[in-house]
């Protein structure tokens, strides 16, 4: 196969992974990881390379938007990043020592987590449970714009909600992937915030976690530029078009439809782990 | 009307400047970062029409791409592989540009504490792009 060829093949996948990704909530990391590494065999230290990369350019630039909508909660972020920053670097470290076939299995486990997850969709509303003290100290509380104006809300859970960071830190830096799902149960659930801004927030996140991480693969040589040129530009675009598609229609049927497929490549990625192919 | 607003007019105030600062900081950085690497491929796929690169085994990247100074070199001599990883490296800064970019906010703020927090992700994020161990 020519390089053109490759190239295009490449970026057609990465293009449907981004579309995909953006589609189900589950992002193109999903999507690309095991479609490079079981079809086209490229080795899974590149795939996630060239995935995490990718990662960085969707999440900053679905950030930007979130960011000035006055969803994201920024210095629940800012303070969260230290957790998921630390945890990337041990995961992307962590990759060294790991067999190919481990990796791909943990992959295949998160990627069912997460797709259950989003299965699930957001818990209605958390109750709010009052001002908390660690998060009135680091002054987390905020608010967020609702249909009758901004609405104050209350943190709580930081401890925990900051081990859960450490975790996806680990797996964002040791899957390529933006560990989403981890991140919005921390919020979600730990600490309590509504989802419109857990998810905004995570999203936020997803960039800095991975670019710490892709800093690492970039040192070791994980990140090979005629793989990463193509699934870049592709996941993006893609990602660019699924937003808007998500946006526009009442696509409820097509996420439960997509959010299947993706788990049948988790189901496939566990498979070729197990049976010594990747 | 909302608590929310009256309680902290202030700072909620230049919070949301910052906010916009900072979604035009990482919408810039990515464009800028995605035209590079799009500019690299062409320059890439022009030059090197024939067979694709064996990625079913893992060698690691030589140092001229794995280096920031050897990605530098590599990308003014307007080698399509060294301008992809350019745009790349540009692409990763974006988030450390951020992280930058709240640590000023926050001292403008006067936000000792967050000053402390940013300073140490941003401590994290360049030991992952320049540490090498």
């Amino acid at each position: 196969m020519g390089s053109l060829e490759f190239t295009a093949l490449i970026f057609a996948g990465s293009l449907l992974a981004g579309f995909l990704g953006a589609l189900t909530g589950l992002g193109g990391s999903f999507v690309i990881v095991p479609l490079l590494a079981v079809i086209f065999h490229v080795d899974i230290h590149y795939a996630i390379g060239a995935a995490l990369v990718s990662v960085i350019a969707t999440s900053s630039g679905a950030a930007a938007a979130y960011v000035r909508e006055g969803y994201s909660n920024i210095r629940v972020g800012m303070f969260l990043e230290m957790a998921t920053t630390a945890g990337a670097l041990v995961g992307a470290s962590l990759v060294v020592y790991l067999h190919a076939s481990v990796i791909a299995v943990i992959f295949g486990l998160v990627l069912i987590y997460s797709a259950f997850v989003s299965f699930r969709g957001g818990s209605p509303s958390n109750q709010d449970k009052g001002p908390d003290r660690i998060a009135t100290w680091l002054r987390l509380d905020s608010t967020y714009p609702t249909s009758t104006g901004l609405k104050s809300y209350h943190v709580r859970g930081v401890p925990m909600a900051f081990l859960l960071m450490i975790v996806a830190g680990v797996l964002s830096g040791l899957l390529g992937i933006g560990s989403g799902a981890v991140k919005v149960l921390a919020m979600d659930k730990a600490m309590g915030l509504p989802f419109k801004v857990s998810t905004t927030t995570s999203n936020f996140m997803i960039g800095v976690t991975a670019a710490a991480g892709a800093g690492i693969y970039l040192g070791r040589g994980y990140i090979d530029p005629g793989l990463a040129m193509p699934v870049m530009l592709g996941v993006l675009a893609g990602s660019i078009a699924g937003a808007r598609a998500l946006a526009g229609a009442e696509v409820q049927v097509l996420r439960i439809v997509f959010t299947v497929v993706i788990g049948a490549l988790a189901v496939l990625m566990i498979y070729s782990g197990l049976a010594g192919k990747i | 009307m909302n608590q929310g607003i009256t309680m902290n007019s202030g700072p909620a105030q230049s919070d949301k400047r910052i906010d916009e600062l900072m979604g035009l900081l990482l919408r810039s950085g990515v464009l800028l970062a995605a035209s590079v690497v799009l500019v690299g491929g062409v320059v890439y796929l022009a030059r090197f029409p024939f067979p694709a690169f064996n990625y079913r085994v893992f060698q690691s990247e030589p140092q001229s791409l794995r280096t920031i100074s050897g990605i530098f070199n590599d990308a003014i001599a307007f080698h399509g592989r060294g301008l992809i990883q350019l745009g790349l490296l540009l692409l990763i800064a974006t988030p450390i540009a951020r992280v930058t970019f709240s640590v000023f906010a926050f001292f403008y703020q006067r936000d000792w504490k967050y000053v402390v927090f940013t300073l140490i992700v941003l401590g994290l994020l360049l030991y992952s792009l320049l540490g090498r161990g």
